[in-house]
């Protein structure tokens, strides 16, 4: 999977669980702010990402992926 | 001690998506019993079940709201948005005042189901995600009706079994008449899968004639053999008497009597001398002659033994009286956590409609059955006081009485 590849599909299936415009989703954006994640849906997210790509965030690594653009490099680096 | 009257109902069930949809189908003695084909892929004894859709909440209420809420928890949902409509209480009366919450509901299977699936096969109890220990909970429909609404008052989930609707109904009426509670949204809910119910077929307790699904019910009659499950939601407004006259509110009947019993005997099959002393409790308490009960609404299931044992129950009280009784589980199959609850809602809807529902399928009676008043068609009827039957597993017993206001 290429980077770009990555990126499409993290966002696609952030956008439809989390139910927001694909458009909001930038590498800057800050990822709670963004998908409206409190300490509980911040676990689906986590979820989410291990379901989809195999990478699973530990608490460190929550706290320290603030934006999407950490988001993808995080879990590019991972697969 | 207050007088405790209904302001509202809602109602989501396999006979319609609201009060007026559900009249309807009671009126014409439609049945919402179907035979499901997945169920028979499962290794089901019978795949007859009453069908209902799911609601799609989706435009209603934020993912955050609902990722919590199992299919039960939706259903109570609704029928709650139609019940709060009905009772002109809006958010506001809501955030301002003391309104608490008591809904029956016994069991949440599919959530746990799905969770013990995904730590069985992915040992990682994160992928379970959020909402499944919320889903999980018997009290998920108290839990997450409460935070939607901002319910202030008290917030419990009662289970007891078949007989967990009317139970929450009863309770919630004596916090009223105590004066601890002003307003108490009551209901029932049950759960419409197969993992729900599966156990339960297992025991042979379900109805096999699925070559005719709306026969499958047939309450008193000699030749029933088992029930059907079913499900859905159903929601009351309680509330004293005096709030009620207070707000203005539209006031539609009074809960004049709750009667309880436990059987203390065998954990599935009933008994008659607790059903008895559920219907007696009730009628002392509510003060009103027998005579004047003009309906009777049976628990009936379409059991062998359980049917048998309400009837003697029924006749031991009644008597000779010729009180129309009926079990609109006839139609709807068994609604159990659910049932207490809406059938209080369908003796309703007949009471404020001047008729009884046909006991559908009451073909040929039994000994027992023969010795009281079944209709198996419609009757056009004015009547103004109701009971409610609803006996559960372990032997718990439940009977409401309600005037028509």
């Amino acid at each position: 999977m290429t980077k770009e590849e990555l990126i499409l599909k993290a966002n696609e299936v952030l956008a439809e669980e989390f139910e927001v415009e694909e458009s909001v989703i930038t590498p800057d954006a800050d990822i709670k702010a963004t998908l409206q994640l409190d300490s509980l849906s911040l676990v689906d997210m986590v979820a989410l990402i291990e379901e989809t790509f195999g990478v699973k965030l530990k608490g460190t690594d929550v706290s320290s992926v603030k934006t999407f653009g950490a988001l993808y490099d995080f879990i590019y680096e991972r697969l | 001690m207050n007088r405790v009257v209904i302001t509202g109902m809602g109602i989501y069930s396999c006979l319609g998506k609201n009060l007026e949809e559900v009249r309807q189908s009671l009126y014409d003695g439609r049945s919402g019993i179907i035979f499901d084909p997945a169920r028979k892929e499962m290794g089901f004894r019978s795949a007859l079940t009453a069908f209902l859709e799911e609601p799609d909440l989706k435009k209603e209420l934020s993912r955050a709201q609902r990722v919590y809420m199992p299919q039960q928890a939706k259903f109570a949902y609704v029928a709650t948005v139609e019940a709060l409509r009905n009772a002109h209480i809006d958010q506001d009366y809501l955030d301002n005042n003391i309104v608490g919450l008591l809904y029956g509901n016994d069991s949440s299977a599919d959530p746990v189901v799905a969770a013990v699936d995904k730590m069985r096969e992915k040992k990682d109890t994160t992928l379970c995600g959020a909402g499944a220990i919320f889903q999980s909970m018997n009290s998920t429909v108290t839990m997450n009706l409460d935070c939607i609404f901002k319910l202030k008052g008290i917030n419990l989930t009662v289970s007891g079994a078949c007989a967990s609707g009317s139970h929450a109904i009863g309770l919630g009426a004596l916090l009223i008449q105590n004066g601890l509670q002003d307003m108490v949204v009551c209901g029932g809910a049950q759960e419409v899968n197969p993992f729900s119910i599966g156990s339960f077929d297992g025991i042979s307790a379900f109805s096999t004639r699925e070559n005719e699904p709306t026969k499958a019910s047939r309450p008193f009659d000699r030749d029933r053999d088992g029930l059907v499950p079913g499900g859905g939601a159903a929601t009351v407004i309680l509330e004293s008497y005096e709030n009620a006259v207070r707000r203005g509110a539209p006031i539609i009947g009074e809960v004049l009597g709750y009667g309880f019993s436990a059987n203390g005997d065998h954990i599935s099959s009933p008994n008659v001398d607790g059903p008895i002393r559920s219907l007696q409790m009730a009628l002392q308490r509510a003060g009103v002659d027998r005579r004047e009960i003009g309906y009777i609404n049976a628990h009936a299931t379409s059991t062998h033994v359980g049917d048998t044992n309400e009837a003697k129950a029924i006749y031991s009280v009644f008597g000779d009286q010729k009180t129309e009784v009926t079990s609109t589980k006839s139609q709807t199959g068994h609604e159990m956590w659910m049932a207490g609850a809406s059938e209080v809602i369908y003796s309703m809807l007949m009471m404020k409609n001047d008729f009884i529902a046909a006991n559908l399928n009451f073909e040929n009676p039994d000994e027992d059955s023969a010795k009281l008043l079944i209709p198996s068609k419609r009757v056009e009827k004015h009547f103004d006081t109701f009971l409610s039957n609803s006996f559960g597993f372990g032997g718990t017993n439940a009977t409401l009485i309600v005037r028509n206001m």
